[in-house]
């Protein structure tokens, strides 16, 4: 879809996204030195530290991702949600205390302090950027989801954008994503979607949505006979070539018009409109036959989502209550949109994208996903995939390098545990309130077909413009502020870790801060490069993979440190080894991976589920006991010797 | 400088009663088992009977809707049951 811009959304987006970074150079700048930054956070209070823990963990993919897929498939979004939050259960009980006892909070200086290892350190430097590089392809995905609606730029300028200010930032300032800012962010982004939430409820839902600007969305014909499209002598059906044979459309060309209208064949026989797009090799593009773009003889895709059947067959509710939404969610029908890719021998691919009628009962349960979709199938295998990514969001939070760091910024444990359920009550209300935003989005008229990441910015501007701009440059400078964090960890683990410990090179702090920056620029442009090559995916897809890794490599190893003191830095090493190695490969094999990133047929997948965590998690731990024993034998014997 | 890229700065430990670390610990992993427990039964039930999870429950809203909201609020209730039961052991052994 090709989107417009307003001047003032843009100025709005600007001003806003300006005083945030301008903040955030002058808050950065006044942590002179680590030191500075660590012992500043001393004196943070815990309640502001609970709303800055929501600011870090409540990045572009909870946003963006969670919303995308609750609109597009309903409550399997859902899921994402309970398991980020459940996450915080595991680091609260079981890693956060005595992480906090050890005096240590990222994984890389908890092991190091045990042990002292080369070989520690090497691979948890490695893991911390192999997450980091994984966390930061969604954020990079979705700056470009946001761009694209506000300012009107393809998908890859956003993420060339994004990608270029941020280096600039780090590489020039040395930017650290302060406390406060992350207080700012998560204050707005919670505040701003309960407003939403608040509006989206007042609203209600109607089987003729129409925008901020008043036009109604179209809908779509639906239960049309093949007689009733050829009627008029301009109109005949184009004899299926050999790509479009055995597929459920047909096609209709309009000699008047030259326009091409596919349909959908439904079982009954009837034909359902569909929307078309059609990329050929030479890059010209065609929306329903037609040269895609807004003016007179172009034709662009049309915006999506609507209910077609309220309960009682009312147009419309009014305005509903926190709970009555859904109860009535439940029992209306939505047309929701799949989509299908139909390859011509020429090497032009056309995207259809189809009406799907389905029943609030179907959507508002697990399996409505083409993800999670085999939860609904009758085999064991086919749901592994559910439960794996389960574990891995249960099990991901309190592996991730940058989120127990925040436990530095109290003065004590006490003020630990109170910003935590300050943190969990903040993040736990926000994710409450993406079964909202998501559904609201889903019956707002307003959705991209294209990309599920813009649904949550276009619910805003199916309100108006300035909600529009506000909610987009809160969310672009939380990928701004999250992508900031990540290059840091990635840098500072080829610069402190790899550099430093491992290959034992004796920096001075000018040549270590050096290194650090060309690691930095490396890192973003690497990120800039996935961004564009993920681009099609959902961030939220892409943070369960970043999930999967770093519960892999890193709570195998975390929590036997912690709980087992038979662990051995050898066992430490090869559990974070295999775990990531594990992780990283699978993914890399599986269906998703072949079908969104190297577009080659799914069906080929080596692995036979996409997500690794209940295979990969469990290999973590048997290596790190098998290997934790054999050394520990030799140590012994080498001491009875 | 780049202040994030130093992770070795020494952090203050607290002075700790051990009898206290081990009754937090304890109730701890006791209230963790206590949510895994919870969210096992919710990943059993949408893994194995879906269906079920469309059943209407409470005020008309599937068991999907309100054991995943039940879910969110378990997480709450438990980090606050955490930090009132932790204060109270920090307070008696300062008794």
């Amino acid at each position: 879809m090709i989107h417009n811009s307003s001047a003032i959304a843009v100025a709005i987006f600007l001003l806003f996204v300006g005083a945030v970074l301008g903040l955030s150079f002058y808050l950065g700048a006044k942590a002179k030195s680590s030191k500075d930054y660590f012992t500043a956070g001393g004196t943070i209070h815990w309640a502001v530290n609970g709303v800055a823990f929501a600011g870090d963990y409540l990045s572009a993919a909870s946003f963006l991702g969670i919303c995308g897929m609750i609109a597009f498939y309903g409550y399997d979004g859902f899921l994402y949600s309970i398991g980020y939050l459940a996450g915080w259960i595991v680091a609260l009980f079981i890693i956060a205390e005595p992480l906090k006892r050890l005096g240590r909070f990222t994984f890389a200086d908890a092991l190091d302090n045990k042990f002292n290892s080369r070989g520690i350190k090497l691979t948890a430097a490695i893991s911390t950027l192999v997450v980091s590089i994984f966390y930061l392809i969604p954020q990079m995905v979705g700056a470009g989801a946001l761009v694209q609606p506000l300012l009107g730029f393809p998908h890859f300028v956003g993420v060339i954008t994004v990608g270029l200010v941020v280096i600039l930032i780090v590489v020039s300032a040395g930017m650290v994503s302060t406390t406060w800012v992350q207080f700012i962010k998560g204050s707005l982004l919670v505040g701003l979607c309960a407003a939403i939430t608040v509006m989206i409820l007042a609203r209600g839902i109607s089987t003729s949505p129409k925008g901020a600007d008043g036009t109604f969305a179209k809908i779509f014909a639906r239960d049309v006979q093949l007689a009733d499209l050829t009627k008029e002598p301009a109109k005949a059906v184009i004899p299926p070539s050999s790509a479009w044979t055995n597929k459920p459309y047909v096609r209709i060309l309009d000699k008047a018009t030259g326009s091409v209208s596919v349909w959908k064949t439904e079982a009954n026989g009837t034909l359902f409109e569909t929307q078309s797009i059609t990329v050929f090799k030479d890059g010209r593009r065609l929306v329903n036959g037609k040269p895609q773009g807004k003016s007179e003889g172009q034709e662009d895709l049309k915006p999506v989502g609507y209910a077609y059947r309220l309960p009682d067959g009312a147009p419309e509710t009014g305005p509903l209550g926190p709970l009555s939404f859904f109860r009535t969610m439940q029992n209306t029908d939505v047309i929701l949109w799949g989509s299908d890719k139909i390859t011509e021998k020429d090497g032009s691919v056309t995207n259809i994208y189809y009406q799907k009628p389905t029943p609030g009962s179907d959507f508002l349960t697990p399996g409505s996903s083409p993800t999670f979709k085999k939860v609904r199938s009758n085999k064991f295998s086919d749901k592994l995939d559910f439960l794996s990514l389960m574990l891995a969001l249960f099990c991901g939070t309190a592996s991730l390098p940058h989120i127990l760091i925040r436990y530095y910024t109290v003065k004590d444990q006490v003020s630990a545990r109170k910003s935590t359920v300050v943190g969990i009550a903040a993040i736990g209300f926000f994710y409450v309130l993406t079964l909202y935003l998501g559904l609201g989005a889903m019956t707002s008229g307003m959705l991209d077909v294209t990309d599920s990441n813009m649904a949550a910015p276009l619910l805003a501007k199916s309100f108006n413009e300035v909600l529009f701009a506000v909610i987009s440059a809160v969310a672009f400078t939380t990928v701004l502020g999250t992508v900031s964090g990540l290059i840091m960890a990635a840098s500072g683990a080829v610069a402190h870790d790899i550099i430093t410990n491992y290959l034992k090179m004796n920096l001075d702090d000018f040549k270590k801060v050096r290194v650090a920056k060309i690691a930095a620029i490396c890192v973003g442009l690497l990120a800039i490069v996935l961004g564009i090559l993920f681009s099609k995916m959902n961030v939220n897809f892409l943070v369960g993979w970043a999930f999967n890794i770093a519960a892999s490599a890193n709570l195998p190893a975390l929590v036997m440190l912690l709980f087992w003191k038979k662990t051995t830095k050898q066992g430490i090493t090869a559990a974070i080894t295999a775990g990531m190695i594990s992780s990283l490969g699978w993914i890399l094999l599986s269906a998703q991976a072949y079908k969104d990133v190297y577009g080659i047929d799914p069906e080929k997948a080596i692995v036979p589920f996409s997500q690794p965590a209940i295979v990969s998690i469990p290999l973590g731990f048997i290596v790190l006991v098998v290997v934790s024993l054999l050394t520990a034998k030799k140590g012994e014997r080498k001491t009875a010797a | 400088m780049m202040a994030g890229l130093d992770f070795k700065t020494p952090v203050t430990k607290e002075q700790e009663d051990e009898t206290v670390v081990t009754h937090n610990a304890r109730l701890g992993i006791l209230l963790f088992v206590v949510y895994v427990l919870f969210y096992t039964g919710f990943m059993g039930l949408s893994a194995f009977h879906p269906a079920i999870m469309s059943t209407p429950v409470l005020g008309g809203l599937n068991l999907a809707i309100v054991y995943g909201f039940l879910l969110i609020a378990a997480a709450l209730v438990l980090a606050l049951i955490y930090m009132m039961l932790c204060k109270k052991s920090s307070q008696g052994s300062k008794k």
